[in-house]
């Protein structure tokens, strides 16, 4: 699904890694690893086209780059994209029809992530784990194969990490794959990638 | 279509809530109604010949208020992000939120501009020619305006930093505007000096998507 070739990645004068290969098939989960620093945000960025590499190739098997990301990537950064001032429903109701979700899909990811509660309220009165339930929704609610994920799983108390635990084997299971930056193991059998102590 | 859509109307919704955009804008217009008269010295027949041009600067001026807040709040929480990975090109997005822009802050911009004029003692015969070249710059101002907001993506004092950058730009809509407006009170056509001001539209809804596209990718890497 993603073939990673040969990348080196820098942010100002600083290199984060050199030639750094990856590759991300079907059903697999990947979970960067490394200090802060390492470069396991930036990485993600690469691979969502946000940050240009210095050297080396990503590719999403025989798709455009550009048509795979707009269509087959889901992104959920450690920065949700939510407007404090808005309602959970009409956030998530943009984020996920964004997204590509229809109606169903919708109704779908606030019955498995328990949303009904929160639809009404403000997105600045939802705790933090609350909001990262809400940003994870669009993933449920609008099928895309591949997930970047950083810290998924941070603002979350026990029970829904392992809830969230289940969903991503779920999303494998159904030949999803995901490649999460994190600083905890995941919750379900996966490849860890280290990128190492940082510079 | 149905994305684009549903982008622009969570702009749409946005502009109004949140410090109210757009009554915020117009209320500085009203404001500099009020201001430039006491400053003149309270002599309305001096500023009647003056009224129109006076309204396209308040207008000029009001258009770049809210401006910061187009695409900084959305860079900051990481909604950049998500729209940039949407099914609309990053193009299209920036074409989005100008165009809302312009309906949420520049449409009641241009309904009052033409209020504010007629209390500096511009002629009422001149209030439609107000209204449509104020609502056609105030396209302008809000294209043109995105531009400069994409510009100063990231940057601090990203605010005042959009005004130096638009400021310049804004130019030729209150040259072509105001030049509207002086011919038509000398019995002239204000033709030719609308059909530059739809020009300069035109001009800006080409290049500002691209421009301003460009200019967030280097923001987000």
């Amino acid at each position: 699904m993603i073939a990673v070739s040969g990348l080196t990645l820098s942010r100002g004068e600083r290199v984060l890694f050199r030639d750094l290969s990856l590759s991300l098939a079907p059903g697999e989960a990947v979970a960067l690893t490394g200090a802060n620093g390492a470069g396991k945000t930036s990485l993600l960025r690469a691979l969502a086209g946000f940050i240009r590499a210095d050297a080396g190739s990503i590719r999403f098997g025989d798709l455009d780059p550009a048509e795979a990301r707009a269509r087959r990537l889901h992104w959920l950064g450690h920065l949700d994209g939510l407007k404090g001032g808005r309602r959970a429903r009409d956030e998530l109701t943009f984020q996920a029809r964004w997204s590509g979700a229809d109606a169903d899909g919708l109704a779908a990811a606030i019955e498995v992530l328990a949303l009904e509660p929160l639809l009404d309220l403000e997105v600045r009165q939802l705790s933090a784990g609350q909001r990262r339930r809400l940003a994870f929704a669009r993933l449920i609610a609008a099928p895309r194969p591949i997930w970047l994920l950083d810290e998924p799983f941070a603002p979350l108390d026990a029970r829904w990490r392992a809830a969230l635990g289940l969903l991503l084997q779920a999303h494998l299971d159904k030949g999803g794959a995901i490649l999460a930056a994190v600083h905890d193991p995941l919750p379900l059998p996966a490849r860890a990638l280290d990128l190492g102590a940082g510079r | 279509m149905r994305a684009l859509a549903t982008l622009f109307r969570r702009e749409l919704a946005l502009a109004w809530s949140g410090g109210g955009g757009p009554l915020l804008a117009c209320g500085f217009v009203l404001c500099l109604t009020v201001l430039v008269p006491l400053a003149a010295g309270g002599d309305p027949a001096g500023l009647r010949p003056v009224a129109g041009s006076i309204a396209w600067l308040a207008l000029a001026l009001a258009s770049t208020l809210s401006l910061e807040r187009l695409f900084e709040r959305d860079f900051e929480d990481g909604a950049l992000d998500l729209v940039t990975l949407g099914p609309v090109s990053l193009e299209g997005v920036v074409l989005a939120k100008a165009t809302a822009q312009w309906l949420a802050v520049g449409v009641p911009l241009a309904v009052t501009t033409p209020l504010a004029a007629l209390t500096l003692g511009l002629s009422p015969a001149l209030v439609p020619l107000v209204l449509l070249s104020t609502g056609i710059g105030a396209l302008g101002f809000a294209l043109t305006g995105a531009l400069g907001a994409a510009l100063a993506l990231g940057s601090r004092r990203g605010g005042l930093l959009i005004a130096v950058v638009v400021l310049p730009l804004f130019i030729p809509p209150v040259v072509f505007g105001g030049g509207a407006l002086e011919r038509a009170a000398s019995g002239l056509s204000p033709a030719p000096a609308l059909a530059f001001l739809a020009a300069y539209v035109l001009f800006a809804a080409v290049v500002t998507p691209f421009a301003g596209a460009a200019a967030i990718r280097n923001a987000q890497g």
